[in-house]
């Protein structure tokens, strides 16, 4: 089956210095492959190329088998849903609005949308009643990224990206949203490319993870294999959380 | 008050407000746009911010002088006065618009891209909407600035409050004077009030 997206020798680079280098990746459809890797490693370089925020420098990045190069870059990141840390909301628009946006670009009816925003809000747990006419900043940070998943999800999009998307929030309420997350993906059938550093995250959401180190693709593992990593970064990253436990 | 002073007085405000708001509705009109373009086009910003940030140290009464031998735009008269007016009140307006609109939330920019909006939907739905105080905030700062420059108009016979004032000077007479000036600072007061409360009706969403 055709990956739902794929890096084929992708490098980039920003004032000389490269950020991503001759990275190579399949995501298959259906799966939430989570990009790990410490801060400059690439991650999010990677992540935006998908959605042409940033466009290679050299190779390609295919989705549904068409380089992002040949998309109409509008056309194509209406149909991927995006969320990133600290939602980015739009702070003169209502919960509603901001839910609505996608379906309004996309020209959908009134009243589509009106039922799409009150079931969205309800599954990602906001009580449509409650929430539909506020603002941003009448909601808590775990709210707000509540409302930026449903956004992301609303003109129903077979392709999520998400930036760190939960990386803002307090412990429990992050551990709370993981959760839904993954109550949520199994209702439905979408390829998620999920960003982070913490590699607890990484472990509890992906189907498989690639490790990024200094712009290079270090290993993809499923979590069973990427705990029985015996060297390099993953090690690192292994290491570091079994510190934090015996602490 | 003599009835002659009082009939004076309000024909020479109905002047001054006419030519404040004639060279602040021009200066918006050049300003606003401009400085839309000038977030999109990085590399004009340094040039045509100095080039407003120039005309903006040139002692007003001076740029009044040097404008009457240019053709079209100068001579004596309003015209010339509107002129250099404009010139006083766009750097206010043309750098609100851009300071507002660049100072947008990086994320909210960022997201607006990534759901698909084109360049003129961003805009419109975003980036102006959320700068709207920002710019209002220059617009008055203009408005309240060519209040008072505008009293020099009169200098080349542009007319309003400024004519109590350069007769009062011409015959050291401070009465005459203050009844170009009185009326003059309650203006600008008026303009900062009125606009001030618009701008905080555009920050409250």
């Amino acid at each position: 089956m055709e990956p739902a997206i794929a890096f084929r020798d992708v490098s980039y680079g920003i004032r000389g210095k490269e950020v991503l280098r001759h990275f190579d990746l399949e995501v298959a459809a259906g799966e939430t492959l989570v990009l790990l890797g410490r801060s400059g490693s690439g991650k999010t370089t990677a992540l935006k190329m998908v959605n042409a925020l940033l466009t290679p420098i050299s190779g390609d990045v295919y989705v549904e088998g068409k380089p992002t190069r040949e998309w109409d870059p509008i056309l194509l990141r209406r149909r991927i849903g995006y969320v990133i840390q600290e939602a980015g909301l739009f702070p003169h628009y209502t919960v509603a609005r901001n839910v609505a946006v996608v379906p309004q670009l996309l020209g959908w009816e009134r009243d589509r949308i009106d039922a799409r925003v009150d079931d969205l809000l309800s599954r990602v747990g906001l009580p449509p009643e409650e929430f539909r006419s506020r603002y941003p900043r009448e909601l808590s940070g775990g709210q707000r990224q509540r409302v930026g998943v449903a956004r992301a999800l609303a003109a129903e999009p077979s392709l999520l990206l998400m930036d760190e998307p939960f990386g803002a929030l307090d412990p429990v309420t992050r551990r709370d949203l993981q959760l839904e997350f993954l109550a949520l993906r199994s209702t439905w059938t979408k390829t998620s490319l999920f960003v982070t550093h913490d590699v607890r995250e990484a472990l509890a959401l992906a189907t498989r993870i690639a490790l990024l180190h200094g712009g290079r693709l270090e290993i993809v593992a499923t979590p069973r294999e990427f705990l029985a990593e015996k060297s390099g970064e993953a090690r690192i990253f292994l290491a570091a959380l079994e510190d934090l436990s015996e602490a | 008050m003599p009835a002659t002073l009082a009939h004076e007085i309000a024909e020479l405000t109905g002047e001054h407000i006419v030519l404040v708001a004639v060279a602040l509705s021009i200066a918006s009109l050049i300003g606003i746009p401009t400085g839309i373009s000038l977030t999109r086009k990085e590399a004009w910003r340094g040039a045509v911010l100095g080039i407003t940030n120039v005309v903006q140290t040139i002692p007003s009464l001076a740029l009044f002088g040097f404008l009457i031998p240019l053709p079209f735009i100068g001579g004596i008269g309003k015209r010339t006065a509107v002129v250099a007016l404009v010139l006083y009140a766009l750097l206010p307006i043309l750098r609100n618009t851009l300071t507002g609109i660049l100072g947008v939330d990086p994320a909210v920019v960022e997201s607006a891209v990534a759901m698909g909006m084109t360049d003129r939907q961003r805009l419109f739905r975003v980036e102006l909407p959320l700068a709207a105080p920002t710019i209002l905030a220059g617009v008055r700062i203009a408005a309240v600035t060519t209040i008072g420059t505008a009293t020099i108009a009169a200098a080349i016979g542009g007319g309003g409050l400024g004519v109590f004032i350069f007769r009062g000077l011409a015959s050291v007479d401070s009465s005459e004077i203050l009844a170009g000036a009185v009326p003059a600072a309650l203006l600008a007061l008026a303009a900062d009030g009125g606009l001030g409360w618009i701008e905080r009706r555009f920050a409250r969403p």
